[in-house]
């Protein structure tokens, strides 16, 4: 809410200056977020009247105009199209300075003697007007200041208002908070009765009470449309950043900022038969005074006549039976429309005006007749006319109701951690307008006023205390508590751990956005069908991911678009399963690798990344958890992935991951210099290690014995592996591969693998025999498994 | 045996001119060996008297071992002297880089989430995590903000068709941890979450940090002293802190607290930082935890915007843009 500071301070006044006041009202909680003067820095301007306008002999463009001062009469040239004889303008004398230092002087201009300017709006900084000269009204005294006649050394302060503080979006609202936080007593203007002129009348009616527990109503005849509202009043709506339309249209935004009462005025010959507040009819279709015409629902509240809705209650009017220039006779309209009922209504056709922000936070419940009366008395002052009586229609029922609340002092000064004396207390509530019902000892029962929407329980009471005392003024302490330690298991690695050594193997950490594109989300990932967003920020944000992939693809495009060719990408985060049971968030660390094993060096020529380097960073990690052999790597097919070299990763047979070469297929349609190598575990099987049991060291010589043995190409190690743990017998410490070999001396269809076993007894030395055996068995395993001889 | 000095004299002469180990050798076998010249003034004692025979034996021995002294020392220095040599042929140089890989790096929100669970870590608050997919309840009604609230137009929600939404905070693993769980609770909850919202200073998901405390008498004094506390310890100064009142549905008194700095022309000026305050009784009530009976306090930072006061960056899009030559600089 943006208000003149002049304004306010008729209507309270504490001897604190403007920076002061900001700063106070700031650390109140109505935060303002900016201070601008209300015009220009300019002296030597006032208010001139034109006697006389010449077209200028040697200028088609210019005037050569005599102004008066009110003492002299002066021969200004001027540009502007609206210059003529009989207005009153910015007249800025010889010797003037407007705003950026520019001085006026004595000019010629084609020949003419200029003394002085005709200034617009703009020139000023008093609006964004160039159009043409300020005109300023016929009455506006001739020679005063303009700065005087204008009030322009005022600012306009712009206040955040939080949700809550509906009641200080008014002048009124806001002086009685400024008046609380100096304890200083308000000077509103006085506002008295308006007495009926005529007893003219009109049918109002309300079919739908809780939505509109009261309005009021008034019929004023024979007004005059067609004067301008006063220049004091544009002023004061214009630092509130509303424009001038009509004096009727003025009157109503006038007496909302002055009270906070959101007001309507219809052309009553416009209106048929009677007005209702009802809610809308499915369907029911509205033309709004912006223009656009909106279908209604059931939820929405209308203010209608005989032949339809003409308004959106609490919204904005309709354009039929607003007022204009032909009016004659209006119909004034001030309610209470329920908070809840209007809450997100504007909203849903894409509107906010002045109105629906008030009447979603609340207006006063009672402040209906006096803002009809205030409205009528202005009405009156600038357009004339006759007042009929006020109509009102109240349902009780439906009007809030003050709360009761109870304050404990035990309660608000263990909360604040404070010892308030009770008058002080007292002091601040009641000035804020609550009534205190009763105290005793411990507590005071107070009522809330009709302007608060946020003063219905303790808490609320304790806030507005401490608010007022000031934030700042309370004490600060450091909290005590028990000294528990909290249970942290050993089995469970923190991501702490697991993230840096994704950083030591060289890995550098991206964060990607959750919602991806779909398309390249299908490419990645043909099981799941992922969960979309209603509201999506784009079409390439519109999914949310099944696998970290699609983001970490598109940050190796971006880099790699930007010369960066060695790229070694890690991250964590969520990745949204829908499933049978639901939808599955799953912690996973996703990773990819791209270009060069290392990075440029003089250590000869390098080679790009292969599946064994990703493997290589995979087993480091899991060997983190403290049980690495529970983790395994078989051939898999998955739609991303290079059919010959990706595997599924299992940890005790379950399956936890997968890593594998992007499909070149996807690395050329996706544009990308590859190989490309990818992998995304679920988070749990990382986490979740052991905790070391020890085994007793023998102290008996180990026994090693090494084999190379020929089998078909297509046997992964994994087997032979698997033969050896089986048949190498109980004391079997150690299994290493220490060559793989095919190629010239071998079968084509084969390889030579060189493994080297070891074993070691806890408590005797092992003999040749044993080992012998043992060694036959593997061997004989393999031959009849796998069809594997020893290579001699 | 006159000459036995002389031939001591042109030995050790000898030893001294001697270019290498094997020229030492041959020097050694010409005066030393079986054959050599001193040895052979052995030989000539049994022309000696059996009384001059010891004296002169001594000085033959005393001749041989001042000659097998000096191929000694020489050997000593000759074998410094190649090792020295040796040495200063396989000199490397030590300015050229090391082998092997470089470390990659964190990306600065998470450097910036660890530090400030770290700094909580130390005073008993654990880490609580929850789904980023949740549902209206838990997001809202459960935190004081009913449908029909002003508040709800603030948080720009991203919607699913079955009516769940992207968590706009870290809030809802606050209820769902008061859930669990019965005070006292100190649990901090940093995570991902989404507003729908994107532009200069707005991205469409970002980082928080939220921390809760439930427990008995806890204050507004103990809220505006941890976080003073944390500020201070986060960005390693003595920093100038005030407290504004505001308004956040779930906490009351609500508080927006503002870091001082001084401005370009030497005037103090006021940054917000945080939102914090004493938890809202109806949230306590509403995941069953007694307000009368506790009290308790929480406070919510937005990690992107202390990354950016921390390590100077000055624009949003940055971090999740993923620029290698971006994530580099954090390590």
């Amino acid at each position: 809410m943006k208000f003149s500071e002049k304004w306010l301070r008729e209507w309270v006044n504490p001897a604190i200056s403007s920076d002061e006041l900001v700063a106070q009202i700031t650390l109140a909680g109505l935060e303002v977020d900016d201070v601008e003067a209300a015009a220009g820095d300019f002296s030597g301007v006032v208010v001139g009247e034109v006697i006389n306008a010449e077209q200028h002999p040697n200028a088609d463009k210019l005037r050569i105009c005599s102004v008066s001062d009110g003492t002299a009469e002066y021969q200004v040239v001027c540009g502007a199209p609206n210059a003529r004889m009989g207005i009153k303008v910015a007249f800025a004398m010889v010797g003037a300075i407007l705003p950026g230092g520019f001085k006026i002087k004595k000019a010629k201009l084609r020949q003419a003697e200029s003394f002085g300017m005709l200034c617009s709006g703009q020139e000023l900084e008093i609006n964004e007007d160039h159009d043409g000269i300020m005109e300023l009204p016929a009455d506006a005294p001739v020679g005063t200041d303009l700065r005087t006649y204008m009030m322009l050394d005022d600012q306009i302060i712009d206040v955040d208002l939080t949700p809550n503080r509906g009641d200080c979006l008014s002048i009124a609202g806001l002086a009685r908070e400024v008046g609380v936080l100096n304890s200083t007593d308000l000077l509103p203007p006085s506002l008295s009765e308006v007495a009926p002129q005529i007893e003219d009348t009109f049918p109002v009616k309300v079919s739908a009470p809780a939505g509109c527990p009261r309005i009021t109503a008034r019929v004023v005849r024979d007004v005059d449309v067609t004067k301008p509202s006063p220049q004091w009043m544009q002023e004061r709506l214009r630092r509130s950043g509303i424009r001038s339309i009509d004096a009727v249209v003025d009157i109503t935004a006038y007496v909302m900022l002055e009270l906070g009462q959101p007001m309507h005025a219809y052309d009553l010959d416009k209106l048929n038969s009677f007005i209702n507040v009802r809610m809308a009819s499915q369907g029911e279709e509205l033309t709004l005074l912006n223009g656009q015409t909106v279908e209604l629902n059931e939820d929405i509240l209308v203010i209608a006549d005989s032949e339809g809705a003409i308004g959106m209650a609490g919204i904005m009017g309709g354009d039929s039976t607003g007022v204009s220039e032909q009016t004659r006779n209006v119909l004034l309209e001030a309610a209470f429309f329920d908070p809840i009922t209007i809450a997100g209504k504007a909203r849903s056709f894409g509107l906010h005006t002045d109105a629906s922000h008030r009447f979603e936070r609340g207006v006063d419940y009672v402040l209906q007749r006096q803002a009809m009366d205030r409205a009528t008395e202005l009405l009156q002052d600038i357009c004339g006319g006759e007042a009929g009586p006020v109509i009102e229609q109240v349902a009780d029922q439906h009007l809030p109701k003050a709360d009761e609340v109870v304050l404990r002092k035990q309660r608000l000064n263990s909360l604040l951690a404070f010892e308030f004396d009770d008058a002080q207390v007292e002091d601040i509530l009641t000035r804020l307008g609550l009534k205190l019902l009763k105290s005793d000892a411990q507590s005071w029962t107070f009522s809330s006023p009709s302007w608060r929407f946020d003063m219905a329980i303790e808490a609320d009471l304790i806030e507005e205390v401490a608010r007022v005392y000031g934030y700042n003024n309370l004490p600060s302490t450091n909290p005590v508590g028990s000294m528990d330690i909290p249970a942290k298991p050993e089995v469970q690695r923190p991501m702490s751990l697991l993230r840096r050594h994704m950083v030591s193997r060289g890995y550098q950490e991206a964060i990607t956005y959750s919602f991806v594109e779909p398309g390249l989300q299908r490419l990645l990932d043909d099981q799941n069908t992922p969960v979309e967003l209603a509201n999506p920020i784009s079409a390439d944000m519109s999914v949310m991911r099944t696998s970290i992939w699609p983001g970490l693809i598109k940050a190796l495009q971006y880099n790699q678009n930007r010369q960066q060719n060695r790229v070694r990408l890690f991250e964590t985060g969520q990745r949204f399963i829908p499933s049978v049971d639901g939808l599955q968030q799953e912690d996973v660390l996703a990773g990819l690798i791209s270009g060069s094993r290392s990075p440029e060096s003089w250590h000869g020529k390098d080679e790009s990344v292969d599946f064994f380097d990703m493997k290589g960073d995979l087993e480091s990690l899991f060997s983190l958890t403290g049980n690495r052999a529970a983790f395994s790597f078989s051939s898999a097919e998955h739609v991303a992935l290079h059919p010959g070299q990706s595997a599924a990763i299992y940890k005790q047979g379950q399956l936890v991951g997968y890593a594998g070469a992007l499909h070149p297929g996807l690395v050329k349609e996706l544009g990308l210099q590859g190989p490309v190598f990818l992998f995304e575990i679920s988070m749990a099987a990382i986490t979740e290690g052991l905790v070391p049991a020890f085994s007793v060291l023998s102290k008996h010589p180990e026994v090693r014995r090494d084999m190379a043995v020929l089998v078909a190409e297509s046997v992964p190690v994994s087997k032979l592996e698997a033969i050896i743990a089986e048949h190498a017998g109980d004391y079997l410490q150690q299994v290493g591969l220490f060559d793989v070999y095919a190629g010239a001396g071998i079968e084509p269809d084969q390889k030579s693998l060189a493994l080297g076993l070891t074993w070691q007894h806890p408590e005797r030395t092992l003999n040749d025999e044993e080992v012998n055996q043992w060694f036959e068995q593997v061997v004989n395993a393999m031959q009849t498994q796998l069809g594997a001889t020893l290579r001699s | 045996m006159e000459n036995l000095s002389q031939l001591v004299n042109e030995g050790l002469e000898a030893v001294a001119a001697a270019q290498d180990e094997t020229a030492l050798d041959q020097i050694r076998v010409q005066y030393l060996g079986k054959k050599g010249v001193l040895t052979a003034q052995l030989k000539s004692l049994g022309q000696l008297s059996a009384e001059e025979r010891p004296a002169a034996g001594a000085k033959i021995n005393e001749a041989k071992q001042q000659v097998q002294e000096a191929i000694n020392t020489q050997r000593t220095i000759m074998a410094s002297e190649a090792l020295r040599a040796k040495l200063a042929s396989e000199s490397i140089d030590v300015s050229l880089p090391g082998r092997g890989q470089v470390n990659g790096g964190l990306h600065p929100v998470t450097m910036t989430m660890e530090r400030i669970e770290n700094f909580f870590a130390q005073i008993g608050f654990s880490v609580a995590k929850g789904p980023e997919i949740e549902d209206d309840y838990h997001n809202f009604e459960a935190l004081n903000i009913p449908s029909h609230h002003p508040a709800r137009s603030m948080h720009d929600t991203f919607f699913f068709g079955d009516g769940t939404l992207l968590r706009t905070h870290t809030s809802p693993v606050q209820v769902r941890t008061m859930e669990k769980q019965q005070p006292p609770i100190r649990v901090i909850c940093p995570g991902r979450v989404y507003r729908c919202d994107w532009d200069q200073t707005h991205s469409p998901m970002f980082h928080q940090v939220e921390g809760l405390l439930v427990d008995d008498n806890i204050s507004f004094a103990d809220l505006k002293g941890i976080l003073h506390n944390f500020l201070n310890v986060f960005f390693e100064q003595n920093l100038q802190v005030r407290y504004r009142p505001s308004y956040f549905p779930f906490t009351e008194p609500s508080i927006e607290v503002d870091i001082g700095y001084t401005g370009a022309n030497g005037e103090q000026k006021w940054m917000e930082i945080l939102g914090c305050g004493m938890v809202h009784p109806n949230v306590l009530t509403s995941s069953g935890v007694d307000p009368e009976k506790y009290t308790g306090f929480a406070f919510g930072f937005g990690v992107e915007r202390l990354a950016m006061l921390r390590y100077g960056v000055k624009d949003l899009r940055l971090f999740f843009e993923n620029d290698l030559r971006f994530l580099s600089q954090f390590g």
